[in-house]
């Protein structure tokens, strides 16, 4: 079971290195969101402090839904979904495995770069910390529920708008914990046990049950 | 043995075939015919569980192939319209990739032998984008060499493919079924056995929903020489 994870994981993973362009839109696209706020804003360092954590996250969102649509289409095009749908292995170890490649080819990179850009904000170095921390919890998650959506929207013409909209509204939750935490942070570090704890067990039951729920929807849209 | 017992598939309102019976015994070569859609894409769809049917059931060894699941994708292989291989990947990548899903054996050297047979020396480690059509088709072929599948499904798996291509592969299913496979394929080819039976299914012309006719069933069975 493993030997199909790792294989399906290091095929995606290459074929993401020999063709880059798709890694970099999507960081491209999150660095510039974030730095066009303090440009429209003004540089007034009490508005940025409180923009901040919503901006990045807002953006952190909209970026991991930008790289989405990829995520099956590709595939699916070229005939290789096909093949995966018929292989004897169990479906969602396959998509589990799509979707941890796609979160280390876009999530991770914004979570290594959202201090950097956080800097903008004239975030205190704890509050940079635990942007990085809820990013890192809740980023998976944001692929791991949009999977579901690439998948019922697969081969849909127009697919990449209703797949926002399908999307976007579930990824609320995500983004409320997310960003508050990184508020709460900047008072008390201490406070924000309750939301890690909350992002964890958002990440656990994504974990669990989004591979399962995507595979059936491939199953309905390649038919 | 595979059973197919009436089956009816639709596309839309349109009722493609409906009360297709028949039984498939190993060793036995099934040539679908009929002409442009007359549904063989979708019936060799259905019968790999990529589509579901309206009605009827499709039984392998006796057991009902949606229930099997996995096990059955486990007897079959399948080989759509599409390749299915990555054109960022090289040949042999791309094989070594369903083979592994596949859980076939994928020693490297199995795979370079595969390749070899199916005519590819010297282009194994170019990304397949390089190659021309059929030799994209003759790497998404060479799956058959490592396939331990008994259950062959090919959808028109001769186009694109130059003489000496078009023997390789008639050679491989006539292989596949004198070893006690069972072959199901579109084509508009005859494909020579050296032992097995040759059985032909001709699709009926499409017909709107109201007049639909039964297809055709399986008739004009022949034993080769």
């Amino acid at each position: 079971m493993w030997r199909v994870f790792l294989c399906v994981l290091g095929r995606d993973l290459r074929l993401a290195m020999r063709r880059r362009t798709d890694v970099l839109t999507t960081l491209f696209f999150f660095v510039i969101v974030i730095s066009l706020f303090p440009l429209g804003v003004g540089t007034e360092k009490q508005i940025l402090r409180i923009l901040g954590p919503g901006v990045v996250w807002v953006a952190a969102l909209l970026a991991s839904m930008l790289a989405l649509e990829r995520l099956f289409a590709a595939d699916h095009e070229d005939g290789t979904l096909e093949q995966m749908l018929m292989t004897p292995q169990p479906l969602s170890l396959v998509v589990l495995a799509k979707v941890t490649a796609h979160w280390l080819l876009t999530g991770l990179p914004l979570v290594a770069i959202a201090p950097l850009v956080g800097m903008q904000y004239h975030l205190p170095d704890i509050a940079l910390l635990t942007m990085v921390l809820t990013l890192l919890l809740g980023t998976p998650v944001l692929s791991l529920i949009g999977a579901i959506g690439a998948a019922l929207t697969l081969g849909l013409r127009g697919g990449g708008i209703l797949l926002a909209l399908l999307i976007l509204p579930l990824y609320i939750p995500i983004l409320v914990y997310g960003s508050r935490a990184v508020t709460v942070s900047v008072i008390d570090f201490a406070d924000t046990g309750p939301y890690f704890s909350l992002l964890g067990a958002f990440l656990l039951l994504a974990l669990v049950l989004s591979p399962l729920a995507a595979a059936a929807a491939l199953r309905i849209s390649t038919e | 043995m595979l059973e197919v017992v009436d089956l009816e598939c639709r596309r839309g309102d349109r009722l493609l075939f409906s009360g297709l019976s028949f039984n498939l015994e190993p060793g036995t070569l099934l040539h679908v015919r009929g002409r442009n859609g007359s549904g063989k894409t979708t019936l060799l769809r259905t019968l790999c569980g990529l589509l579901t049917p309206d009605a009827g059931d499709i039984l392998w060894n006796g057991e009902n192939v949606r229930r099997l699941g996995e096990d059955f994708h486990r007897d079959t292989l399948y080989f759509g319209h599409l390749n299915g291989i990555k054109s960022d990947l090289t040949a042999s990548e791309n094989l070594s990739v369903s083979a592994i899903l596949d859980g076939d054996r994928a020693e490297e050297a199995d795979i370079l032998a595969a390749l070899d047979q199916m005519g590819l020396t010297g282009f194994e480690d170019l990304p397949t984008k390089m190659l021309s059509q059929g030799q994209k088709k003759r790497v998404a072929l060479a799956r058959l060499l490592l396939s331990q599948a008994p259950l062959w499904i090919l959808d028109e798996p001769f186009t694109a493919l130059d003489l000496d291509a078009v023997d390789r592969l008639q050679m491989l299913i006539a292989q596949h079924v004198a070893e006690d496979g069972l072959t199901i394929l579109t084509t508009h080819q005859e494909v020579p056995l050296t032992s097995g039976q040759i059985r032909r299914l001709h699709l009926g012309a499409p017909q709107d929903a109201t007049s639909g006719q039964p297809g055709d069933g399986v008739g004009d069975t022949e034993a080769s020489a």
